[in-house]
């Protein structure tokens, strides 16, 4: 037997690890300038769109929705503007993320994540949240003040305050969202009235709890423990991507105004930070690249006199090599290179192939099932019959009659208590609904044909489809 | 090898946990506290959980929790919802005939869907799920119809069954066919020559020859009552067609001589007390609308 020597392992670390530790609270101080400006308007812009895209009217015709973006869950329909989509298109959905991934990508390629900083509903509640209490508990240091303080009547007036304007800025986001499911005007008209439905109830709650919570505590915790998007993202962006970078040969070393390099050691980039961390380490998962530090930084800078841009919008191939200034910036930075042109390329085929497919939608569908129980039928003169199941889609908002034949020259075809039988008959399907027919074939015995091909057309003057099926002959009879 | 040696990473001054493999360092970011507190709240949902619902095996049984919920409640639940759901057009096919019925486009579709249900449940076992039939079973999908195949004839079969030893007296209770060989009523030789000349009326294309001729005669004599002079047949009677295509029990020479000699007496149980009038209106209209029946 071979002699194993099992030494003890050394793996006592030199201080015991906590898996756990106490979440840092941050509190961003409030900053002014072009990016906090840029900010405030991507803000606007997506709350007014939240909030009126449901009320905007799209006529489509008699009888179907007027509403422009409606997700219809009770007839599983849904309609954006001129597009209108059934269950079986589905698919279309697929190209809809493939879409929004090849446009994160791309975005992100450019400028970093971008995405993450401006209009990420996550970025754009937390900054609506934080602007409520800044309004209420003041900034950065009332607010550290105020929490480690006693809980005098002040704070427990200024919380309560808080709070319940959280909750209502919570029940507003959920009550917006309903409207995308059910007509708004009568939903809004039934809501008033006070008719409450229970699905529409149930995530209205359920939606002002989760922005209380997202928005009012979650806050950069979505981002940095919860959101794939934020980690992978990382792997998206390249030396040429614009990212928020600290400017280290301009800055280091860090001191005195007037003692070294131009950062003053100031920590303004620090306070304002909504995910509380320090650009001047470099680039790190935390960072949404929302700018705010730059702003911060600038405003020192024009107070100290000196040039703006110790934290810009950088490149790291221009942060490595310190080759660039904020003035040629855009010079130096290769917007054309080979990923955005494969990015912009894919994005190009996705979308002109999903647009095309939209406008060339067909508006009719016809699906046929061969009934298997039984195969076939013998009549009584010795005819066989077949019996197939015809679903015809009218994908119009107008009562369609469609002509259903086959290809089969002998034979008839009927269904049954609804038509008399004939080579063609006429069936009619209601505005924006699926017929169902049970259709039967009836065709000469004729011995040893076996599978016969049958395909059946249904028609009407502006529209044709057709579906390829069998018809089953049997190989004998009584 | 491991290595541990808690230190600062070089690149952005991250504390590290020390641990080291082949130069891969792993980083120390501890997640938040309230992390491990919902992990405490999840324990704590599970006790109320636990509590509610059924939960907790025992040997012949098992906790059925405060909250009593079961999947059969759940199912009742459910089929009370179907019920309320359907009473408006029940309420409207208690009035009418089945062709009323059929009349009224609305109540027709809800008819039909409610029919197929009926069928699945009641009908399938013997005439098939798609109502193909099967040997002895009629086919309910091709043109001939032994007991009539107009809307009130198919309520009146379903009611009443087929020799169904039914209480009431009714058109359904004919008596079976004559075991023609058994009671020696005639001989093999003469059975034979019946099965011959019935496979002519049914296959146009086979020539006359002696057998057939002679059991043409012996038809006249013995089968023509009931199945017709020509074979056509008789619904008043029960009496299958003899002249076409469709066979109930196979149009083979063996098969024939078979039901000559021994006789037949199909069944169907009446269905008046097991299904209610609505439903056996309801099940008819969706007979019907398989192929169109009769009219």
């Amino acid at each position: 037997m071979t002699q194993i020597n099992i030494e003890p392992h050394q793996s006592e670390p030199q201080g015991l690890l906590s898996l756990f530790e106490k979440r840092k609270k941050i509190y961003p101080a409030r900053v002014s300038g072009n990016f906090r400006r840029l900010k405030w308007g991507f803000m606007a812009v997506l709350l007014g769109l939240y909030y009126i895209l449901p009320w905007v009217r799209w006529e489509r015709g008699e009888g179907a929705p007027d509403q422009a973006i409606l997700v219809d869950t009770i007839n599983r329909k849904f309609y954006f503007f001129f597009i209108e989509l059934w269950p079986q298109e589905v698919y279309y959905f697929t190209g809809l993320l493939l879409l929004a991934a090849l446009g994160l990508f791309f975005i992100t390629t450019l400028f970093g994540r971008v995405w993450c900083g401006y209009a990420c509903p996550q970025t754009v509640w937390t900054d609506l949240f934080q602007l409520i209490e800044r309004r209420i508990e003041g900034d950065r240091i009332k607010r550290q003040r105020l929490d480690a303080g006693p809980w005098t009547i002040n704070k427990v007036t200024r919380k309560i305050i808080k709070h319940t304007l959280w909750l209502l800025v919570g029940l507003c986001t959920g009550g917006a969202w309903v409207f995308y499911f059910q007509d708004a005007p009568t939903l809004w008209a039934d809501m008033l009235s006070g008719q409450l439905y229970f699905i529409p109830t149930f995530w209205m709650i359920f939606l002002t709890f989760s922005t209380y919570l997202m928005a009012g505590f979650a806050r950069e915790q979505v981002c940095t423990y919860m959101c794939p998007y934020a980690r992978f993202q990382g792997a998206m962006f390249d030396e040429e991507s614009l990212i928020v970078s600290y400017d280290k040969t301009r800055g280091e070393p860090r001191g005195k105004a007037g003692e070294g390099g131009d950062c003053i050691d100031c920590n303004r980039c620090v306070a304002v930070c909504p995910t509380g961390i320090d650009i001047r380490n470099g680039q790190q998962y935390q960072c949404i690249n929302c700018a705010l530090c730059v702003d911060a930084c600038n405003a020192i800078m024009d107070k100290l006199g000196q040039a703006r841009g110790l934290i810009r919008y950088n490149t790291f191939h221009n942060t490595v090599s310190g080759s660039s200034s904020l003035k040629n910036l855009f010079k130096t930075v290769r917007f054309i290179r080979p990923r955005t042109i494969f990015y912009l390329a894919i994005i190009n085929v996705v979308g002109w192939t999903m647009l095309y497919g939209l406008l060339t939608r067909p508006l009719m569908d016809i699906n046929v099932i061969r009934a298997r129980n039984p195969l076939f039928i013998t009549l009584s003169n010795g005819d066989i019959r077949n019996a197939y199941t015809v679903h015809i889609v009218n994908k119009t908002w107008q009562h369609q009659t469609y002509t259903l034949s086959t290809n089969h020259t002998t034979g008839t075809i009927f269904i049954p208590d609804v038509t008399g039988k004939a080579h063609q008959v006429d069936v009619s399907v209601k505005p924006g609904k699926v017929g169902t027919f049970r259709l039967l074939v009836d065709r000469p015995y004729t011995q040893s044909s076996g599978t016969i091909p049958l395909t059946i057309t249904a028609k009407t003057p502006k529209f044709e489809d057709s579906y390829n099926s069998t018809f089953i002959m049997p190989t004998e009879t009584n | 090898m491991a290595k541990n040696t808690r230190q600062k990473e070089n690149q952005t001054q991250t504390e590290t946990t020390g641990h080291e493999w082949d130069g891969i360092e792993e980083y120390n970011n501890p997640l938040p506290l309230w992390w491990l507190w919902v992990f405490a709240a999840t324990v704590v949902f599970s006790i109320g959980y636990v509590i509610y619902f059924p939960a907790i095996p025992f040997l012949n049984s098992f906790s059925k929790g405060i909250g009593e919920w079961s999947q059969y409640k759940q199912l009742d639940d459910i089929m009370q919802k179907a019920e309320q759901a359907k009473a408006p057009f029940e309420n409207k096919i208690v009035h009418l005939s089945a062709q009323q019925i059929k009349n009224t486009p609305d109540l027709h579709q809800y008819a039909l869907e409610s029919g197929k249900a009926t069928f699945a449940l009641h009908c399938s076992q013997c005439h098939g799920a798609g109502g193909g039939g099967a040997k002895g079973y009629p086919n309910l999908l091709d043109d001939e119809w032994i007991w009539g195949g107009r809307l009130e004839d198919i309520v009146y079969t379903i009611t009443h069954g087929i020799r169904s030893a039914h209480e009431d007296e009714n058109s359904r209770d004919m008596g079976p066919m004559m075991a023609y060989g058994d009671e020696e009523i005639l001989d093999k030789a003469q059975i034979k020559d019946v099965a011959h000349y019935l496979q002519t009326l049914s296959k146009k294309y086979l020539k006359p020859n002696e057998s057939t001729e002679r059991g043409k005669v012996i038809y006249a004599e013995n089968c023509a009552s009931c199945h017709g002079e020509q074979g056509s047949g008789s619904q008043e009677l029960g009496a299958p067609s003899l002249n076409n295509a469709i066979w109930l029990y196979a149009g083979d020479t063996k098969t024939i001589i078979e039901t000559i000699t021994h006789g037949r007496a199909g069944q169907m149980p009446a269905f008046g007390q097991k299904l209610s009038e609505n439903d056996i209106k309801k099940l008819s209209l969706y007979i019907h609308s398989l192929s169109g029946g009769e009219q």
